[in-house]
């Protein structure tokens, strides 16, 4: 029973991520469109079914790429070419392990609980297996035997490994409070409140944390401002030489490594799956009124939560996608290593000094 | 020459994030606003404002400037046949030589001529309403508001006189048989 339960959560967080990733390449298409005043893709249909905001689009998509060609360059590493998208792809689905989509609940005798592997170096582990996916995109942009793929696979990875440092020290000023790398737990200490009222979430605790670690976040993506690795527009990254679904693995790693940053800046910074006041047996009010819920309820509402808020994180990452301009490279190795770097550094010094005038 | 251009940026642009809030804030303005309304929309409210800049073109058209040049027509006499005469204005003035007149006698001699064949190559028409203007009789006009007149063929693209004098509306009175242009004599076409 307890192996189906584990099963079941492993499918709802697969499933979750999928259908996330399917709605942000609608989302992508009508949001911006909504943003420049047009309305976007609406002309697809399937077998005469209704447009649906042109939901059909995806699927077209979908049958368009499956059946193009695959071309691999004659004088490229087939090997490679072949295995990059998917390392690519596997580690942004494998960092989903770690990120908590819920508490613990006991339901009817059994436990449980939303995260699929219960790792207590959790964030270790997902910057691990970001660290990871670099190697897609480096062995994409070599094994293709085409200069401009290999130079967009080096800015790849002079982008991620640049940002990643920004991205780790930034996180240690949140480590530095809760005394854990355990997401699971990081999450439960978010549900404090502080003078009894205010939700003790991370982005109170470290507002300049959250804003570095978001942007560097951002950068991880490899989406505009920060689409240097790729320049879809003009100058061509490392998946040049991809065509057909090869492509689309890529193209859905960006797009799942948006949910990943989103989920990630929820678990770190926005307390999770906590909801306000919310307990395991429900309400209880800063003014002392208590609301019992059934522990079903409050785990589809917690759930529904952590959902919730990485689609605001989503639909935040878009608004930024599609209102900034790229930025240079000389722009963005300034950026990180001149600006974001000393300033995680700081945040480092000052939480600490913080901490120990407060604790010593 | 090189132009340098200095912008004023303060530490509140180069610190980057209000600036960026700037951006966001109007962006996601327009999306909240333009979302308003299409909701509204689908409710049946505030159909005066429109929720986008674009017009879903088969079923939506943009209106026409009312001095826009459209494909031409020929007007009617008051029996339904051309006001043309044939004078050749409209051929002679054309800067892409688009158009093609052959001349008839017409039975009333107050009219002296009649086309027998106005063809406009549409193909090479640029569109500039010289025509229009060269006219005397105000025999041609370009009022019809049909922008997509197109064809997968060169021929398709030439508008003889019975389509052109189509797109004019017949007038309702009952006219004498004899006076609409089908039934006026036809010429043979002269030789080159």
């Amino acid at each position: 029973m307890n192996y189906l339960i584990a099963f079941l959560i492993v499918g709802f967080v697969f499933s979750a991520v999928m259908t996330f990733m399917y709605l942000l390449l609608w989302m992508e298409r009508k949001q911006s469109a909504v943003m420049q005043d047009r309305i976007g893709a609406n002309r697809a249909t399937f077998f005469g079914l209704p447009t649906m905001m042109g939901l059909w689009h995806n699927i077209a998509d979908g049958i368009k790429l499956i059946t193009k060609e695959d071309f691999i360059p004659p004088l490229g590493n087939r090997f490679l070419h072949t295995i990059s998208p998917m390392i690519a792809l596997f580690f942004a689905l494998i960092s989903f392990a770690v990120i908590p989509f819920g508490g613990v609940y006991s339901l009817w005798g059994y436990t449980v609980s939303f995260q699929i592997l219960h790792l207590n170096v959790g964030l270790l582990y997902v910057f691990a297996v970001m660290s990871m996916g670099i190697y897609g995109f480096v062995l994409s942009g070599w094994a293709s035997a085409n200069n401009y793929a290999l130079l967009g696979g080096m800015r790849a990875s002079g982008q991620m490994i640049s940002y990643e440092i920004t991205m780790g020290a930034t996180v240690i000023g949140l480590l530095m409070i809760y005394g854990t790398l355990d997401l699971q737990q990081i999450n439960v200490a978010q549900g404090e409140l502080w003078g009894g009222w205010l939700p003790l979430w991370g982005v109170l605790l470290q507002p300049l944390g959250f804003i570095l670690f978001f942007t560097a976040a951002m950068a991880e993506t490899k989406r505009v401002p920060f689409d240097i690795p790729e320049g879809e527009s003009e100058i061509v990254g490392y998946f040049m030489e991809y065509s057909g679904m090869k492509f689309a693995m890529f193209w859905q790693s960006d797009f799942i490594e948006t949910i990943l940053a989103a989920s990630l800046v929820t678990t770190l910074f926005f307390g999770g799956w906590q909801v306000p006041f919310l307990t395991a047996d429900g309400f209880h009010f800063p003014w002392g009124s208590v609301w019992n819920l059934p522990t079903l309820v409050v785990m589809v509402l917690q759930v529904g939560a952590f959902l919730g808020k990485v689609f605001f994180f989503c639909f935040l990452l878009m608004l930024i996608r599609w209102t900034l301009p790229r930025f240079r490279w000389d722009q963005l190795m300034k950026l990180g290593w001149t600006i974001m770097l000393p300033l995680s550094i700081i945040n480092i010094l000052v939480t600490g000094l913080v901490l120990v005038l407060l604790k010593g | 020459m090189a132009i340098k251009k200095v912008v004023e940026t303060g530490l509140w642009e180069r610190s980057y994030v209000p600036e960026i809030i700037r951006g966001m804030a109007l962006t996601a303005g327009h999306f909240f606003r333009n979302m308003a309304l299409h909701t509204a929309h689908v409710f049946g409210l505030a159909k005066d404002r429109r929720g986008s800049a674009t017009y879903q073109f088969p079923e939506e058209r943009r209106p026409l400037a009312p001095r826009l040049r459209t494909l031409h027509r020929l007007t009617r006499r008051e029996d339904g046949s051309p006001r043309c005469v044939a004078c050749m204005m409209c051929e002679t003035v054309c800067p892409a030589r688009c158009i093609y007149i052959v001349a008839g006698e017409h039975p009333n001699p107050q009219i002296e001529k009649y086309p027998v064949r106005f063809d406009i190559d549409l193909g090479l028409c640029v569109m500039c309403g010289y025509c229009v203007e060269a006219c005397p009789e105000d025999a041609i006009r370009m009022d019809t508001g049909i922008v997509e007149f197109s064809s997968y063929t060169r021929e398709g693209m030439i508008y003889d006189l019975k389509k052109l004098l189509s797109l004019s509306p017949t007038p309702k009175r009952s006219v004498p048989a004899s006076a609409r242009p089908e039934d006026l004599p036809q010429l043979t076409e002269p030789q080159a």
